[in-house]
């Protein structure tokens, strides 16, 4: 070692704030932490992109000609489509992220420090509402590349977005959940995704539930992933939203309400090995 | 030991997982400005006293006070006055050296502009300068076990916990991280160190807490240790063509028990009291009878004798039995 002197002792004495000023001082360092690692994991940030990206394609050009909607073309009625479910994908990254933080210890870390105990789960589901985001942007992008043509005014373009920004925050903290339930970032990887294929397949995100039948329709028909699809379609299209809006809006906040303490809870309580 | 003065004192700390008991009635007690090494294999416990102590995780039983403070009761004030390195670095790969270290500065509290003074400051001291803007996934070993205490040292803790800091380092950064851990504990910071290895607790330690099964079977100081398992052995090796049996009986006139011999490779052993004017005393009798040696020392027993002793099976650094490291 260098003879550069001894560590220093001095105490600076730490910030004296009240538990909501740390709260959210140190659910946005932890944000930062993870925004910033973003870019310096391209590959993680491209597969998030492509698959998206492939399910456009496969839909628009492959099984489009064989799916009858009615109302619009079927470009159209998919992009709905793959926004919600680019984004109820992309509460997996936040789960695995958190196996991930637990795996190498870094959890241990951070619980031994005297920050706010909630930072870590809000700094990672900010940070990937940020990211998801980006993706439905890029996603609009090859939309419209593709054919895509919305209708929507200024305020249909705010409601969907604040709608998949809901979305997203309620499915990282879903995805919150599973990672520190499971927390081995491999079995989070598969059980991340499992339920999420009939969840958004059996909806209307690529066909019309019509043709389902009986009781798949009754389930298509209910669960929270058709009601954001048609509360997002009727916003894009210019169309009437009826009372999916409403609906979609309560299935989120009813998510949030079950994870986010269940999450924190579990945090608390988690003995990372 | 006189409580006034303890930094850490835990008192019949049980902890099970399942029906492994990790934690089985642990108690020590750690003088301020001093430093304990909690010594012992794979899966005795030693992680789990860690994590208690640093407020990781709750004891089934038993209680704890670190300085001052219930680890349970008061863990959030408790949280920051301690330092925890754990047997993984703790550091973020993707973030660089001077990142993690302002990240952590940042959560607990430090002013902003102290936190990226001090953040340059541990880079410095602990080697890391030219590499501070480079991404940990880039660091050697050493390198990242040295930023992980650097981390743990942010706010200069009073009391630091260590757990297994050099295990996985090669024999030179292992000296390094020994050298810095040797500062600290100069400067006056209270320290728990855990290891399996004898000798880092040898160097390190004040004093011994040998765990084995969720307790401590033995504390003292090392050379307290040593000598519950007997003193010092004379070893000798006759050269080639010398009369081996001369040698031990000689060796048997000075001995306290039994000679050990080996004819093959021609050594001789007993284990003696009287230091190094013995020794010279051996010398002469060799001489006189004309016998020649290639080697003759003075052997200290080591802690791998203390532990085989106290355990009745030897250290394994390796094992399997490990149900809190894996």
């Amino acid at each position: 070692m260098s003879a550069s002197g001894r560590v220093s002792t001095e105490q600076v004495k730490p910030l004296n704030r009240s538990k909501a000023y740390w709260a959210i001082a140190d659910g946005w360092v932890l944000a930062k932490r993870n925004l910033i690692q973003i870019p310096r994991i391209p590959e993680l940030l491209v597969f998030a992109t492509i698959q998206p990206v492939m399910f456009v394609l496969l839909f628009r050009y492959v099984f489009g000609g064989a799916i009858d909607v009615t109302g619009t073309s079927y470009v159209n009625f998919l992009m709905a489509g793959i926004f919600v479910q680019t984004v109820a994908f992309g509460g997996v990254a936040t789960g695995i992220g958190l196996a991930e933080d637990l795996q190498k210890g870094l959890v241990d870390r951070f619980r031994s420090l005297p920050m706010a105990r909630s930072a870590v789960l809000t700094g990672r589901t900010v940070a990937d509402l940020v990211r998801n985001m980006f993706v439905v942007a890029v996603m609009l992008v090859v939309g419209l590349l593709v054919g895509f043509r919305p209708e929507a005014d200024l305020a249909g373009w705010a409601a969907t977005i604040g709608l998949l920004l809901l979305l997203s925050f309620a499915f990282s903290w879903i995805g919150a959940t599973i990672g520190l339930l499971i927390r081995s970032v491999e079995a989070v990887q598969s059980a991340g995704f499992i339920w999420l294929f009939p969840l958004t397949f059996a909806s209307s995100a690529f066909v019309q539930t019509d043709g389902m039948p009986g009781p798949l329709k009754a389930f298509a028909d209910h669960q929270p992933i058709t009601q954001v699809v048609d509360a997002v379609r009727g916003l894009l299209l210019d169309q009437p939203v009826d009372n999916h809006g409403w609906i979609a809006l309560a299935w989120c906040i009813g998510i949030l309400a079950i994870c986010i303490p269940l999450s924190v809870s579990l945090y608390r309580r988690t003995a990372t090995r | 030991m006189a409580n006034g003065s303890s930094a850490i004192r835990a008192e019949g700390l049980e902890k099970s997982y399942g029906k492994t008991r990790a934690l089985d009635g642990l108690s020590l007690s750690v003088e301020e400005g001093t430093v304990l090494g909690l010594l012992g294999p794979n899966g005795a416990g030693k992680t789990t006293a860690v994590r208690i102590l640093t407020t990781l995780l709750k004891p089934d039983a038993g209680h704890a006070e670190v300085a001052g403070l219930d680890v349970v009761r008061q863990a959030d004030e408790l949280r920051s006055r301690i330092g925890l390195t754990g047997q993984y670095a703790a550091v973020d790969e993707y973030l660089t050296g001077y990142e993690n270290l302002e990240m952590v500065g940042r959560l607990y509290h430090l002013p902003r502009a102290y936190a990226r003074k001090r953040a340059r400051e541990l880079l410095e001291r602990f080697d890391l300068t030219d590499a501070a803007s480079r991404l940990v996934k880039t660091y050697s070993g050493g390198m990242r076990r040295r930023l992980d205490l650097a981390a743990s040292l942010v706010f200069s803790p009073p009391v630091l916990f260590l757990d297994e800091p050099t295990t996985g380092l090669d024999p030179r950064s292992r000296l390094a991280m020994w050298d810095i851990i040797g500062e600290l504990v100069e400067g006056g910071t209270t320290l728990l160190l855990t290891t399996q290895y004898l000798d880092e607790a040898d160097r390190l330690a004040d004093r011994i807490a040998v765990v084995d099964t969720g307790r401590v079977i033995a504390e003292g100081t090392a050379d307290e240790l040593k000598a519950r398992i007997g003193g010092e052995r004379v070893e000798l090796t006759v050269s080639e063509g010398s009369d081996l049996a001369a040698a031990s009986r000689i060796l048997e006139r000075h001995a306290l028990g039994e000679v050990r011999m080996d004819s093959e490779r021609r050594e001789a052993s007993a284990t003696v009291e009287g230091g190094a004017g013995l020794l010279a005393a051996i010398v002469r009798d060799l001489d006189t009878t004309g016998v020649e040696v290639d080697d003759l020392g003075l052997r200290r027993p080591t802690l791998d004798d203390v532990f085989l002793a106290l355990t009745g099976h030897v250290a394994e650094t390796d094992g399997h039995r490990d149900e809190e490291a894996a």
